[in-house]
């Protein structure tokens, strides 16, 4: 059973091409890998994936587990398993880390079933102190002030207690010192297993090294131009992605 | 047509000769004044067309069961020291002060029995400070039609912590009320008080012209939390003043959810070095509703701080005009004088006016002011959907967070989730 399924998925934005003919399949349980230099639409193909809806689709399918999210509301596909780590995270004043985790974990109940608070906040202390974040921050505005860091951290702790089937990463390593690098990456490993698939987007081989990928895929100028094992990163990161241009786009096998 | 607003009659015969005075002033100064007029550079942006006052009168209290179920409903703040309940201007309630307090010589008292108590003190303080941002004709009409409100006067060093609560409720049709709170805090005294201004439904109209008055001595501290969630039918001038002596420190905080148009006139005088006023507010505008902001800060002594905060979220066809002074007069160095709006556009046909201004006069200050009107972010918006949060929900996650930098000012747990609760209570339909 495959958790993740993009086929031949063409996206544009203001009627300039971004994604052309994507295609990538994540089994269930593995973790993937998508390095690509700035710009070729690896962001966007995240966004696309989580329901934004400024980018115009003009082909293609997204199945999640089989079924298909494409069109769907950010909301919806995020309840159906679905999970983003953003490259950006967004600053939200007023609104506490709690309250805001919270009120995610309640729009997954049933209506009329409530959240049990005592056990929500020893489950969120649990994986702060995983992550070594805080618990002062839990009443703090979510991301509002925080660090490049602190942000990343918050993402990762917000995946953790929301239970994803599917987690995309897209660039969580940037702005992350090798200390918190390594603290993230545990928290990610940790969530790893049969039932849980990732895509760990990257610009960086460093991420990969505490991550460590089932499969490495190469993406240039909208799709993917070269796939391989974890070794692949790090060929990536010695020879560049002028390599990759030379190699598999100017002249594909 | 024969209304109060034709001939504001005074309301009590036998009223000491300086009071007869100051109504009969004010009855002119009502008569003479002109309507304002969109002209105005006080009333700009106003629809001051839309301000009719024309038919309301004082009434009567209504029955004896309707009096009772609006004091059973005056239940916003269950913590307090002193309670007054008026309906139409007539009492419904009172709790008066523990024996304790009264050995202290603290007064908390409707003001008629202040006047006839303690006219020494009222001759000094009562209808004292008129407005000087544009209703001085409405001033007038309150000070010959009072006769409902509270005086808590609060002598030097004596310090209280739970809050005098009083509440405004308007009953009946065209009502009229003109509630008045003096609050006269001496040298290091502490005080707060809370005014809850509440319709009996959604549907009686009425014409509110409200005053207050603070006096903080030197070192005193005062906080004002104000409430006022009229229904949609009803006009309504707030016409509020705080002189704060040296070292006085005070906050307001106001919470404006009702009323088909509402006019705001806030002035902080600061007459001593050290002193630190905080004026915030937040304000929830829907369908055609009008808030209409004025505000003055006046800094006459140096080394004081004057801060404030007015948020406003605007739905539907909803507007707002926030306006905005500080002055700083020659001399009054080394102030910190602060002005902020921030107005937060739910519908691109809502509209937020700002004019945000300096006097300043003075050359060694530390002086801001700055407006800003912003849509909901679609960014932002996007982040929380993805993260399971329906539409509906992540928008009120935004506007309480837009507000809760107010709510959380007013230190005090229940109100707090009472205030929620009633900015929550107009969103729910509104929201989808
Ligand atoms: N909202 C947008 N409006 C216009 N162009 C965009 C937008 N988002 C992305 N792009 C363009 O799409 C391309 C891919 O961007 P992105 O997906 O962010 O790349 P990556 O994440 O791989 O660096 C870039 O050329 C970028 O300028
Ligand atoms: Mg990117």
């Amino acid at each position: 059973m495959n958790t993740l399924e993009i086929k031949n998925l063409n996206v544009s934005i203001d009627g300039q091409a971004i994604l052309k003919d994507f295609n990538l399949t994540i089994p269930k349980g593995e973790v993937h890998a998508l390095m690509g230099p700035n710009g070729t639409g690896k962001s966007t193909l995240a966004k696309v994936m989580a329901g934004h809806e400024d980018y115009t689709v003009e082909s293609g399918e997204i199945l999640l587990d089989g079924v298909n999210i494409l069109g769907e509301d950010p909301d919806e596909i995020a309840k159906a398993g679905l999970f983003l780590a953003f490259q950006y995270p967004l600053e939200i004043p007023g609104v506490s880390i709690a309250n805001f985790i919270r009120a995610a974990r309640q729009a997954r109940l049933p209506e009329g079933e409530d959240i049990n608070a005592v056990e929500y906040y020893k489950e969120l202390y649990a994986k702060m102190d995983a992550l070594k974040m805080d618990r002062k921050f839990t009443a703090r505005s979510l991301n509002e002030g925080f660090s490049g860091g602190e942000k990343k951290r918050c993402e990762i702790l917000q995946m953790s207690m929301l239970n994803p089937t599917c987690c995309v990463m897209d660039e969580t390593d940037s702005g992350l010192d090798i200390d918190a690098l390594r603290i993230v990456s545990e928290g990610v490993n940790l969530m790893r297993g049969p039932e849980r698939s990732f895509l760990v987007i990257t610009h960086y081989q460093r991420l990969l090294d505490y991550i460590v990928p089932d499969v490495v895929h190469v993406m240039f100028d909208g799709k993917i131009v070269h796939s391989g094992d974890a070794e692949l990163a790090k060929e990536l990161e010695s020879k560049g992605y002028d390599w990759v241009q030379e190699e598999f786009v100017n002249a594909p096998a | 047509m024969n209304t109060i607003l034709e001939n504001p009659t005074t309301s009590t015969t036998d009223e000491p000769a300086w009071l007869a005075d100051r109504r009969a002033a004010g009855l002119e100064q009502f008569k003479n004044l002109p309507m304002p007029s969109a002209r105005d550079e006080m009333w700009r942006f106003a629809s001051v067309g839309r301000l009719s006052i024309d038919g309301y009168d004082a009434t009567d209290a209504p029955a004896a069961d309707t009096v009772a179920a609006l004091v059973g409903r005056s239940n916003l703040v269950t913590e307090r020291e002193g309670l007054s309940v008026y309906v139409n201007d007539a009492q419904a309630n009172f709790e008066g002060i523990s024996d304790e307090l009264a050995a202290k010589g603290v007064v908390y008292l409707p003001i008629a029995d202040a006047v006839a108590q303690h006219p020494e003190l009222m001759e000094q303080y009562f209808l004292k400070e008129s407005t000087e941002l544009g209703s001085e004709k409405f001033f007038g009409l309150h000070a010959a039609s009072i006769k409902a409100g509270s005086v808590l006067f609060v002598p030097k060093g004596v310090e209280i912590e739970k809050p005098f609560v009083n509440y405004y409720w308007t009953s009946g049709e065209k009502a009229a009320v003109f509630p008045h709170t003096l609050v006269i805090a001496e040298d290091n005294a502490k005080a707060s008080v809370v005014d809850i201004f509440f319709s009996e439904t959604e549907e009686n109209e009425a014409l509110n012209v409200s005053v207050s008055n603070i006096h903080a001595g030197a070192g005193a501290n005062v906080f004002r939390k104000i409430v006022q969630d009229w229904n949609e039918k009803t006009v309504s001038f707030q016409l509020d003043t705080t002189v704060a002596d040296r070292d006085a420190q005070v906050k307001n905080v106001a919470v404006n959810i009702g009323a088909e148009r509402a006019r705001f006139e806030n002035q902080t005088r600061i007459e001593g070095p050290g002193a630190d006023v905080k004026m915030y507010s937040l304000t929830v505008a829907e369908k055609n509703q009008e808030f209409d902001q004025r505000t003055f800060q006046t800094h006459n002594a140096g080394n004081a701080v004057s801060d404030l905060l007015y948020k406003n979220a605007l739905l539907d066809n909803a507007r707002t005009i926030f306006s905005g002074l500080i002055k700083v007069a020659e001399g009054a160095q080394q102030t910190d004088a602060y002005q902020t709006n921030r107005n937060l556009l739910l519908d691109p046909t809502a509209e937020a006016n700002a004019l945000p201004g300096l006097e300043i006069l003075a050359n060694d200050v530390r002086c801001s002011h700055g407006a800003t009107t912003g849509n909901v972010d679609a960014d932002e918006l996007f982040y929380m959907m993805a993260r399971g949060i329906s539409k509906r929900v992540a928008m009120q996650l935004m506007v309480f967070g837009f507000f809760e930098e107010v709510i959380e000012k007013v230190e005090s747990d229940e109100l707090a989730e009472n205030l929620r609760q009633l900015i929550r209570n107009k969103f729910e339909s509104k929201i989808k």
